[in-house]
């Protein structure tokens, strides 16, 4: 297991569109990062550079020892598994299960061994009930679970989801909370983009806040949910029961409902 | 006033379904209001929506039983001119974009021309929305050189530089930021002050509580409830349904639960606020 770090990374658009300026970031083997912050800051170039869909324009990538610049990006997404930020760019197959069976395909595993990480990654997403569908037929937000289910069965060591909440219903985002659970006890590492201030605030150790091609800040969710100055300048929003009690004067910088329910009692 | 929209006994199949996806709708939609779509993904949000423009069946074909009717005539009796009563915005922002046009501004400008408005007029209407929708600074782009969110602004902005009377939102800020997002809510809500009718899906249900006026819950192709947002959003037995209700909803009924006297389950923030000073004074009162 491998640390992930960008050292002084900048990333340019071919024509000259600057996305990406001068970063510095670290994650270690095993975090589970949220990654949040205005549209545009350049969260999805970023990441893109983390498994070699993007090559850094400035600076560098490196896995451990490793500089990605020395790989291939076939390599990199051995070790660096990417779930799009549009499901659509992601999908080529007729069927859940063959989508989800064209990565661990081309590992060259044993036929037993493929056939258990299909399955495994197929029950975990709750996708094992369309494994016969064609996933164009089935809702964008149930895309997003076999695009989820086909990364997962890559088994990668570390595993990016860029915006799996958007458009979850209340099932949908209890499911990926699992799936976080699940992978961050199996010791991976894993990168989640998302906008939603609810789900950031309950199922992260750590948030990079990006704004304005920039990280602004780093922190546990609790400093970064009550640092007020940041979340402007990022375009976020505190968790609405952070905001009562900011505005009923109770401290403790509580960002749960659990903890909201103790702090208005105990006052 | 009276009802824009209406919807007699309408079940619905897509093709070769097993079920259909809207089972015995009957409901009304009244002119000037702002109606909340609600529920767990595949309860038929979205096909309601597609009833509602006519695109089911005339475009997803299947099967319609019972009848919708805007303003007075069955959907399937108009031809072109529901598209410019009714302005629509997809749920997937990667696909509405025209893919014919080079720039946003003019991707923005795509349905205005379509309808033959003399040149000046567009241009302002097209900067103004931009602005609304904040990107002006894009407007020299390539519509497929953005980020996720922006091309789900560009979608929105070119629905509403069309100004329709009618306006189905299929969850236009499933990719935004939450300040995108609270200011699609504000642009909804200068609409609704144009009078215009606002059907909007989504997740995010404490904007829904701020913002909407009426709410409609969908389950498994029926309105299981429907009606004013402070008493449907208020209702905890809903999320066992599967549908979510506002955070302050559920902080204000555990707080209930615990013996705090609130005077009852707030649904907007600012009413959390009040309603929970007002129980902590009569505590302390107590
Ligand atoms: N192919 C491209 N060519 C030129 N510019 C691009 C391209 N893709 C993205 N950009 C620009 O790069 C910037 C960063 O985009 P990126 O997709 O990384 O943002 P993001 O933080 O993921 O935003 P969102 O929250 O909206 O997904 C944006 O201003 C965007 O317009
Ligand atoms: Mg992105």
């Amino acid at each position: 297991m491998r640390d992930l770090r960008l050292k002084d990374v900048s990333f340019s658009y071919p024509g000259g569109f600057l996305a990406v300026d001068h970063i510095n970031m670290e994650i270690k083997a095993g975090d589970n990062v949220a990654i949040v912050g205005q549209n545009g800051a350049g969260k999805t170039t970023t990441v893109k550079m983390m498994n070699g869909l993007l090559r850094p324009t400035g600076g560098d990538v490196l896995i451990g020892d490793k500089n990605t610049k020395d790989y291939t990006t076939a390599q990199i997404s051995r070790i660096v598994g990417y779930v799009f930020q549009n499901p659509d760019d992601q999908i080529f197959h007729a069927t859940v299960e063959s989508e989800v069976r064209f990565g661990p395909k081309t590992l060259k595993l044993s036929k037993e061994e493929e056939d258990k990480r299909v399955e495994e990654a197929l029950a975990l997403t709750g996708m094992d009930k369309f494994k016969d569908e064609n996933p164009l037929n089935l809702p964008l937000s149930t895309r997003k679970f076999v695009t989820i289910a086909a990364v997962v069965a890559m088994g990668t060591e570390i595993l990016i989801f860029d915006e799996p909440t958007a458009g979850q219903d209340m099932a949908g985002n209890k499911r990926l909370s699992e799936i976080l659970k699940l992978l961050h006890a199996q010791g991976k590492t894993v990168i989640t983009i998302s906008h939603d201030m609810e789900f950031v605030a309950a199922n992260f150790e750590k948030v990079i806040v990006m704004a304005k091609k920039k990280i602004v800040r780093t922190g546990t969710p609790r400093e970064i949910f009550w640092d007020l100055e940041t979340l402007e300048k990022a375009m976020l929003k505190q968790p609405y029961v952070s905001r009562v009690l900011g505005a009923l004067h109770i401290d403790g910088d509580i960002i749960s409902i659990e903890d909201a329910v103790e702090g208005i009692l105990n006052r | 006033m009276g009802a824009v929209i209406e919807c007699k006994n309408v079940t619905y199949s897509y093709p070769l379904a097993k079920e259909p996806a809207i089972k015995d709708l009957s409901l009304e939609i009244e002119r000037g209001k702002f109606y909340g779509v609600v529920g767990e993904n595949g309860s038929g949000k979205t096909t309601f929506c597609a009833l509602l423009r006519g695109f089911a069946p005339s475009f997803y074909k299947g099967e319609l039983k019972g009848e919708v009717l805007v303003e007075g005539k069955k959907t399937t009796d108009y031809g072109g001119e529901l598209s410019a009563k009714i302005g629509y915005v997809f749920q997937n922002p990667f696909t509405q974009i025209s893919g014919v046009k080079d720039t946003v501004f003019e991707e923005v400008a795509y349905g205005l021309e379509n309808f033959g408005i003399p040149a000046e007029e567009i241009e302002r209407r097209v900067v103004e929305v931009m602005q609304m929708t904040d990107i002006e600074a894009l407007a020299m782009k390539s519509p497929f050189d953005l980020s996720g969110g922006q091309m789900q602004r560009v979608a929105l902005a070119s629905v509403i530089v069309l100004e329709p009377d009618i306006l189905i939102i299929d969850e236009p800020t499933s990719q935004l930021d939450p300040e995108g997002t609270e200011s699609v809510f504000a642009i909804i809500k200068t609409l609704k002050e144009k009078q215009k009718t606002i059907i909007l899906v989504e997740h995010k249900i404490d904007l829904i509580a701020e913002y909407a006026d009426e709410v409609l819950v969908f389950k498994d192709g029926q309105v299981i409830a429907a009606g004013d947002k402070r008493k449907i959003l208020s209702d905890m037995s809903l999320l066992e349904k599967g549908a979510s209700l506002p955070q302050v909803a559920v902080l204000g009924s555990m707080l209930k639960e615990r013996g705090l006297p609130l005077s009852e389950i707030p649904v907007t923030e600012k009413q959390a606020i009040e309603v929970i000073a007002r129980a902590l004074e009569e505590r302390k009162k107590q």
